[in-house]
Formats: C-alpha cells, sequence, structure tokens
C-alpha cells in the first residue's frame, strides 16, 4: 500500500498469532450443561438477581435488574431452570453473585421482547432499548454503552468512530463478525449516527485486515461512511489513540472523547445495537476467538454469556498440553484466570491458553535506561520513572509524572529488557492515588 | 488440572529482548572495530583488548562476591565496558596501566553508585580520564600503525589531532600536510587509540546497532551535526588555523564517542528531546575543547560533562503527555 496510513505515535509491533484463526468462520457454540451468570459483568453497578432457584426462565429473560444510571440489566442466555443465585468465580479474580441455569433444551424465547421499526422510534427510545438489551462496550472495557450513548447535551458529538482495529495479538473475533455480518454492523452504525446526531462517521481497522476494508468499503460505497485502514501497531485500538490517528486530534488529559466532540464505539457494540433496537434482542451472545499454542483446534465462537470456559475448551477439541496461563481477553490486556469454571462475559473477546514456555516471568534486572519504555509509551509519559515512584510508594511524584494518564496497555512491560514489571508498578501507583485522593476528600 | 497455572496482571507476553540480549548485540557490533585494531596495531591491541575485557569481568566478578550480591557478569555489560575501555587506550598500553584501567572503570565508575544502571558517569570514559590525568605520557604516546603481515614496527608518532594542534600552538597555522588522509583516516591507518581509528568498521557496527533498533539516531546525529555545524563555521572563518569539518569527523574518536560512548543508555537521557539536547551539548563542547582547549581531543570530556547534565537534562525534556497542552514537558 503506497499511502501512509494513519496512526499514533509510540506503540509496539508484537507478533499477531492471529493467523491461528483468522481463517475459520464463526461457529455456534453449543450448549454447556450449566451457564454461570454473573451478576456483575460491566463497569458499574452490579445488577440485582431477579429470580430465584427453581424459578423457569425464557431465553432473553431479565434475571438481573439494573442498579442506577451507571447499569446494565442482566438477561438468561437460554430458557431452562435457574438451580441456584450464590457467589461463583468469576473472571475478575474473586467470586460475586451469579444465577446459575441449567438448559432445558428448548432455547425458547421470552414473549415481552418486541421487535421494533427504528422509522417509529425517537433517539431516545433507541436508548432505552439499548438500555434494556444491556449492550455494553464489546472491546472488553464493558462500560454501559446507554451512558456514552447519552452524552450531556453542551457535547455536541461530530465525529463517530467504529473501533473495528482489533490491535489485541491473537484475537479474531470483530474480523471474523465484519467479514460475515457487516449488514448487522452498518444497520447499527446507522442507528447510532441517527442517536448521536454525528456528521462524519468512521470505521478504523488495521491494515492486517485487507478482506474486512475491502468489504466494508464495498459496502459503505453510497453511504456517508468512511472506512479507514490504519497501520498495524499496538495500541491502535485504544480509544484515545484511535481518536488521534482518525481526527488527528488528542483527548485532553483527564478528559473524555465527548469534550472534543468524538464518540467511539466498537464495531461488535454496533451489532449489539442492531440486536437491542430492531429485534428488541438483548445482549446474550458474542463472539469470542479460542486461540492459543495449548489449545487443539483454535475457533471462533459465537458463545452465550455464561458459557464456562471449560465447554469452550471442549468444543475446540481439548487442550494439546497443560495451558501455563489462561487469558479472557488477550495477551496484552486480558486478565488470568485461575481455572475453567469462571464463565465467560459480555466483556470476553477471547480465551488465549498459553504454554508454559511461552509466560515463564523472566527475574527482573536493574533499569538500564534503555529508554525503549518511553519510546514505547502510546501516552507519551516516562513509564520507568512513574515506576520507581510507585515502587517506593512516592504517590506525589508519581501523580506529577502523569500516572493516572496511564491507559495500562502494557507496551512498557512488553518492550523493558530488564523484564521490570512497569506497567504493574503504574497500576499500583494509580490505586494509590486515587486511595489517596479518596482519603483527602473525606 | 493438576499443574499450577500462572497468574499475573497483563501484559502476559514480552518482546523476548532482555538486558543481555542488548549486551551481546553491542558486543557484536564492536567486533568489525576490533578486528581493524588488530589489523593495524598487531599483537599489542589484541593485549590491550582481553586485559581490559577479561579486568573488566573479573573485577566485577570480585566486587559482587565482596559485596555479596549475586554475580551479574553473565549479562556482559563488563565485558561491554571492557572492550569499550580497551577501544579509548593507546595500542602500546602497559598491561598494567590496561588493567588499572579495568578496575577504575567498573569499581569507581559502576559498583560504587550500586552497579549497572546506577552510574552517572559512563565508565569505559571515567577510567580513561583518570588515566590520562595520572599517566599523561602513557596515555599520549601514539604509534603509527603497522598493518598485519607488513613487517613493520610501530613506531612512535603524534595523532592527527595532536599534529595539528602542536602546529596551531607553534605556529598559528594548521600543518600544510593535514588534509591529506582523509580517506585513510576513514578507515582506520592513523595513529589514535585502538578502537577509535576506524570509522568506517565502526560505522559498519552501528549500523548493526541501529538495524536492531538498539541504537536511535538522536544522540549520534544532533552530536555529529552539531560538531560539522560549528567546526564548519569556524573552518570558513578561518581554514588557515582550523581544520574542516570532515577532518574533525574522521579523526580522534569521534565517531566511536558519538555512536558507542555518547550512547550509553544508562548516562544518557531518556526521552527523545533529551537525548538531541545531549547530543547538541556533546558536539558544542568537542568542538570547544578541540579548538581551544588544552588538550587535542576533547571527546571524552565532552560525554562526561554531558553524563553529569543527565538528570538535569532529564527534568526539562518530559516529553508532552497525550492530552495536554503544548509545552507541558518544559518546565
Amino acid at each position: 500500500m503506497a499511502i501512509k496510513l494513519k496512526t499514533f505515535c509510540g506503540g509496539i509491533h508484537p507478533p499477531g498469532n492471529k493467523q491461528w484463526s483468522a481463517h475459520k468462520p464463526i461457529e455456534d457454540c453449543p450448549l454447556p450443561e450449566e451457564f454461570i451468570v454473573p451478576l456483575a459483568q460491566h463497569i458499574g453497578a452490579p445488577s440485582t438477581a431477579c429470580v430465584e432457584p427453581g424459578q423457569l426462565v425464557a431465553k432473553g429473560q431479565t434475571i438481573g435488574a439494573p442498579k442506577g444510571f451507571v447499569s446494565v440489566p442482566v438477561h438468561a442466555p437460554t430458557s431452562g431452570e435457574v438451580v441456584a443465585v450464590e457467589p461463583r468465580p468469576h473472571p475478575w479474580g474473586t467470586s460475586l453473585p451469579a444465577v446459575v441455569i441449567r438448559p432445558d433444551g428448548e432455547d425458547r424465547w421470552a414473549e415481552e421482547l418486541e421487535a421494533a421499526d427504528p422509522n417509529d422510534l425517537y433517539p431516545e427510545d433507541m436508548v432505552e432499548r439499548v438500555r434494556l438489551a444491556g449492550v455494553v462496550g464489546m472491546g472488553g472495557a464493558a462500560f454501559p454503552a446507554h451512558v456514552k450513548m447519552s452524552p450531556p447535551p453542551e457535547k455536541k458529538i461530530h465525529t463517530l468512530i467504529f473501533n473495528g482495529v482489533e490491535c489485541e495479538p491473537y484475537l479474531t473475533a470483530d474480523h471474523r463478525l465484519m467479514l460475515e455480518e457487516p449488514e448487522r454492523i452498518l444497520q447499527g452504525i446507522a442507528l447510532l449516527r441517527f442517536i448521536y446526531g454525528a456528521e462524519r462517521v468512521v470505521i478504523g481497522i488495521e491494515a492486517n485486515k485487507p478482506d474486512a476494508i475491502a468489504l466494508l468499503q464495498a459496502e459503505c460505497k453510497d453511504t456517508p461512511v468512511e472506512v479507514i485502514a490504519l497501520e498495524v501497531k499496538y495500541p491502535q485500538g485504544a480509544e484515545k489513540q484511535l481518536i488521534a490517528a482518525v481526527t488527528g486530534t488528542e483527548v485532553p488529559s483527564g478528559g473524555l472523547p465527548m469534550d472534543i466532540g468524538v464518540a467511539v464505539q466498537n464495531v461488535s457494540t454496533a451489532a449489539a445495537v442492531t440486536d437491542a433496537i430492531i429485534y428488541g434482542r438483548p445482549l446474550i451472545e458474542r463472539i469470542c476467538t479460542v486461540t492459543g499454542s495449548a489449545v487443539r483446534e483454535p475457533k471462533n465462537l459465537r458463545i452465550r454469556i455464561g458459557t464456562p470456559l471449560s465447554h469452550l475448551v471442549a468444543v475446540c477439541g481439548g487442550l494439546l498440553e497443560e495451558p501455563g496461563k489462561i487469558i479472557l481477553g488477550g495477551p496484552m490486556m486480558g486478565f488470568t484466570q485461575t481455572s475453567f469454571d469462571v464463565p465467560a462475559v459480555r466483556g470476553s473477546s477471547g480465551l488465549l491458553l498459553l504454554r508454559e514456555e511461552e509466560v515463564v516471568c523472566q527475574a527482573e534486572g536493574p533499569c538500564i535506561r534503555c529508554a525503549r519504555c518511553v519510546q514505547g509509551c502510546p501516552m507519551h509519559l516516562l513509564p520507568t520513572t512513574i515506576a520507581a515512584y510507585a515502587r517506593r510508594n512516592l504517590v506525589a511524584e508519581a501523580a506529577e509524572y502523569r500516572a493516572m494518564d496511564c491507559i495500562e496497555c502494557g507496551c512498557c512491560s512488553y518492550n523493558c529488557p530488564a523484564t521490570i514489571p512497569l506497567v504493574q508498578a503504574i497500576r499500583y501507583g494509580k490505586a494509590a492515588i486515587i486511595a489517596k485522593k479518596r482519603a483527602l476528600t473525606l | 488440572m493438576s499443574q499450577q497455572l500462572y497468574l499475573s496482571s497483563s501484559p502476559h507476553i514480552h518482546s523476548g529482548e532482555t538486558t543481555s540480549d542488548v549486551m551481546r548485540a553491542v558486543l557484536f557490533s564492536l567486533l568489525p572495530a576490533c578486528v581493524v585494531a588488530v589489523y593495524f596495531f598487531g599483537p599489542p591491541a589484541l593485549a590491550v583488548l582481553l586485559i581490559a575485557t577479561l579486568g573488566c569481568m573479573a573485577a566485577e566478578v570480585i566486587c559482587q562476591c565482596l559485596m555479596g550480591q549475586p554475580v551479574s557478569s553473565a549479562d556482559g555489560s563488563a565485558a561491554v565496558t571492557g572492550v569499550l575501555l580497551a577501544f579509548n587506550l593507546p595500542p602500546t598500553s602497559p598491561w598494567w596501566l590496561t588493567l588499572l584501567g579495568a578496575v577504575i572503570a567498573i569499581v569507581i565508575g559502576k559498583q560504587v553508585y550500586g552497579g549497572l544502571g546506577s552510574n552517572p558517569f559512563n565508565p569505559a570514559l571515567v577510567a580513561r580520564v583518570v588515566l590520562l590525568i595520572s599517566f599523561p605520557v602513557h596515555m599520549t604516546t601514539w604509534s603509527l600503525p603497522a598493518p598485519l603481515g607488513s613487517g613493520l614496527d610501530l613506531v612512535t608518532t603524534a595523532t592527527p589531532l595532536g599534529v595539528w594542534k602542536n602546529a596551531v600552538m607553534l605556529t598559528g597555522h594548521a600543518p600544510p600536510e593535514m588534509q591529506a588522509g582523509t580517506l585513510s583516516f576513514f578507515l582506520g591507518d592513523m595513529p589514535g587509540c585502538v578502537g577509535e581509528v576506524s570509522a568506517l568498521a565502526l560505522l559498519l557496527g552501528a549500523a548493526y546497532l541501529f538495524y536492531r533498533r538498539i541504537l536511535t539516531w538522536h544522540i549520534p546525529v544532533a552530536y555529529l551535526g552539531t560538531v560539522v555545524l560549528l567546526s564548519g563555521i569556524f573552518w570558513l572563518v578561518n581554514p588557515e588555523k582550523y581544520p574542516d569539518p570532515v577532518f574533525h569527523l574522521v579523526t580522534g574518536g569521534l565517531i566511536l564517542g558519538a555512536f558507542f560512548m555518547a550512547t550509553d543508555m544508562v548516562t544518557t537521557p531518556v526521552s527523545m528531546t533529551g537525548m538531541l539536547v545531549f547530543g547538541v551539548g556533546c558536539g558544542v563542547l568537542t568542538v570547544m575543547i578541540r579548538l581551544f582547549g588544552g588538550y587535542p581531543e576533547g571527546v571524552s570530556f565532552a560525554i562526561l560533562l554531558m553524563n553529569a547534565a543527565t538528570p538535569l537534562i532529564d527534568r526539562y525534556t518530559r516529553p508532552k503527555a497525550f492530552g495536554m497542552p503544548r509545552g507541558e514537558g518544559w518546565r
């Protein structure tokens, strides 16, 4: 490609490792014997269970009611019987309340779900339907979508960016969705464009997905939607970096994209918005890439929310060998799991199983000030300096060096030849800064 | 599951390149200059290289044993210091001088500060300057190259920069024959320290480090650019007295300094702006010392002085954080 691809300053080039699953069409994952549906799957207040053990539920029925504005309901992934409402191991690393459902095999939709003609709906009605459907950001952060779709009136959104970057190595879920169900995404894009009233609509895709770029460019030919190829670089899909690449504008430190009139939604979120607004269907399934060197047959699966990881592994032919690390999400920002008993949740874009030799931690050496963390930092911070302050509990100094601007992408730790846990130390520092602020305001 | 799982917070993958990989690459990049040194100066140069390298490694092991620390000479940093020290010594250095230099580099230059990553000054240059001041005769006894197989013995002479400085001091003019040897200077056929003579061999090594992304362009370009610009101005004003920029580039330790000494990661700024400031500072000081100082060569002093300024440069050249207004880093 002769044209210089758009991108941001900084970042790293980890091996993509997408070849294992990029060519595999999405498969429907069969129902497991038991669903574990956590009541907290999103950023914000967890929902409260509104079903009881023994109760029969239908597919899509609300089983957890939202609490407050920054919260979303949780729905039954299939029809069946609630066998328990109790704390279960959660991907976030602790046990949290979950509704356990045994499927009846009928997979019967709840009757209260109604399709609607979008021409009859006002933007507010659409946002309400999105909220009731429990739609969250599908890129991994799982921030309630309706909150993002309700900017205060003084923040006019002029540019709407759809994130089809998928810069995490290994993951191919968004890639397959763009290839196989572009109309679902484009319908969602049209709806979101209407809701936001945005003038410019852009789909940003990393250049390592030329088939998806070509397909969407063809589909968007006579529409106002631009499809832009972006340089293959991590973290190209991070919200602020994507905005910088597409618009050339930086979101102010401590601010939100809406402060500069921009909103970003994942392409998978757009598809979920279509389901919610047009078909009234709640967010009970997503695409999840099950991959890694320890899996027999890497696949892109359409999974129901609450499917235990053990079931996903079994559907993919089981393990080649015992994994050294179980990661929910990508290798750069995913969360390690303690067992296969935890369920996949709304933010689970991938299940990555790595062999032991790939994940052994190297002993940490002294910093040789090679500045690779500085060159890699997409937020243009000094990771080694912040990490050194954080590890000495010098909270004020860490804050002074803008620790709170860190997006925790992990480029610094990835690059560090001394294998210093830089981003991990910065995370610790950020928590200390927040704790100190909280203590001061009380 | 029988086996234990690794648990950690992200990221879960690493570039795979470790400190010892970096050090190994630097050692590899120094090989061409080693070969040229042995070719031009024969066994004495090889002896200096071996004594300095092994001396540095031994000094590090002894230091760490005495301090009850884990021995880390496998990381290769002591070997790098050793080779760079040898590069900065005359090929005819007696064994004890080289060994003393190795001990100074590791003990005073590095370990007293806490070892790798903690030293404010380039250890090899600390040793060179201590030796230069303490043993001026030994450290300024140069010999003409005697290529292997030529049957020549090493004959004592002065470096091109030394010849120029003497001539200017005595007559106020540059020596007439000075410009003749630019190409042979570039190839390494000139009197000088073990590793500084061949700009070509050093550039080959530097190219490899660029390719491996271990070296960034900032310091070398800023350093050499400043030297060319500044010395060019002086040359244009008075070509009778001041040597031309190319002469500055190919003689003395400038190429060695700009690509291998001034780019020592530990003792130089971390931000790109900081590296540029550092390089410009090195360039200005080098030209000033060469043209107006008492010593014919100023690279070592220039780099050490800028090493001292590194914390200050770091403080004032913080990169502008993403989303901050312009000029935020400078305060």
